[in-house]
């Protein structure tokens, strides 16, 4: 049953899922490309590609991959394993956490992950940038969107993906 | 009865009916990350709370795994409205995005496969990387002693990116290793 499958695959992955379903996308190409061949590289691509395009909560990435996986039982497991496990936790768990706040612990794990979080986003944009295959108008693309998302702050992202689109269909990338 | 109180002072209950509502507004008018949205609506739009305890609600999403805004609908939702508000809240977050987002995907299924289609979504990957690899840049620059602990960053992406090792194993040992670091650290101060 590739449903049920999918559902614990992702379940897991939620478990370490740390810096939210961004930093989550070279372990879930590993999962759903590499070990079950369940997409292509191609495809992988793409579905980041729709999910940067569409409203939402980043997380909604797996959703796109749990559909092209197994249909919309496949999308609403995947979903829901993403977002039970911790929901469930967070849920038992705030009360207490509110006592715990400012001990020593607690300050040395939120500054532990951080670093490992920015190593898995920068994991995340190589592999894909990989599997997509990109050749060198491409990766001038990334370089030029790296430099105008850091200098142009007030400017919303969804304005340089729309230019990407856009010189993509011209067949510039 | 102590935290109904602390949040008389802030604004009325919202209901259920306004944790969906509330939600699904936020959800549908983020692209590419909601949370600066559930910001303005929870803070500056609704007042279901203060900027302090949005911070320290916050610090605790980002601390656990998960999707973060999940993770803060389910902790509004379950403040306001018990086990029900914080299943009420996370739908409402996550049902209007994920019917366009379905909508997406049949779309890519028809016509994916077109020359132009492949062209764009070329082009919008490219994009989203340059995203992702900005992102990384500005959070790398947030990290206090980074002469310490931007190694770890290093690392990290050597293990998940470089050498494809499983990332359940590799965070486990990554945040044993910095997380003690910065445990020694804080001793020290």
């Amino acid at each position: 049953m590739i449903v049920i499958q999918l559902f614990l695959e992702f379940a897991l992955l939620s478990l370490v899922a740390f810096g939210g379903a961004t930093a989550l996308l070279p372990e879930m190409h590993r999962v759903v490309v590499d070990n079950h061949h369940w997409l292509d590289d191609t495809t992988f691509t793409h579905l980041y590609a729709i999910a940067q395009a569409a409203p939402g909560p980043n997380v909604l990435v797996v959703t796109l991959v749990g559909w092209e996986v197994a249909g919309l039982a496949g999308a609403l497991s995947a979903t829901l394993a993403m977002c039970l496990p911790m929901s469930v936790l967070i849920y038992l768990l705030i009360d207490r956490w509110e006592s715990f706040s400012g001990r020593r612990w607690q300050k040395a794990i939120s500054l532990g992950v951080a670093p490992l979080a920015v190593g898995l986003v920068f994991s995340g944009a190589t592999l894909i940038a990989q599997a997509a295959g990109f050749g060198w108008p491409a990766y001038a693309l990334v370089a030029a969107t790296v430099a105008a998302n850091l200098r142009l702050k007030k400017v919303h992202p969804l304005w340089f993906i729309g230019v990407g689109a856009a010189l993509g269909v011209l067949g510039l990338v | 009865m102590e935290t109904l109180l602390a949040v008389s002072e802030t604004s009325q209950r919202p209901d259920l009916r306004a944790l969906f509502l509330g939600f699904s507004s936020v959800g549908l008018s983020g692209f590419g990350g909601v949370l600066p949205f559930a910001r303005r609506m929870l803070v500056d739009e609704r007042r279901w709370m203060s900027a302090e305890e949005f911070n320290a609600q916050l610090g605790l999403c980002q601390f656990l795994p998960g999707p973060n805004v999940v993770n803060l609908a389910v902790v509004v939702g379950k403040r306001y409205r018990g086990l029900a508000g914080a299943i009420v809240a996370p739908l409402g977050l996550l049902a209007g995005p994920l019917v366009v987002v379905l909508l997406l995907a049949l779309l890519y299924d028809r016509y994916g496969s077109l020359p132009a289609a492949q062209a764009m979504l070329r082009g919008v990957a490219a994009v989203g990387v340059g995203l992702l690899f900005a992102m990384a840049w500005r959070m790398a620059v947030a990290i206090r002693d980074k002469w310490l602990f931007l190694p770890f960053s290093a690392l990290t992406a050597a293990a998940i990116a470089g050498l494809r090792w499983p990332m359940p194993s590799v965070m486990v040992a990554g945040l044993a290793l910095a997380g003690g670091l910065a445990y020694w650290r804080l001793g020290r101060k």
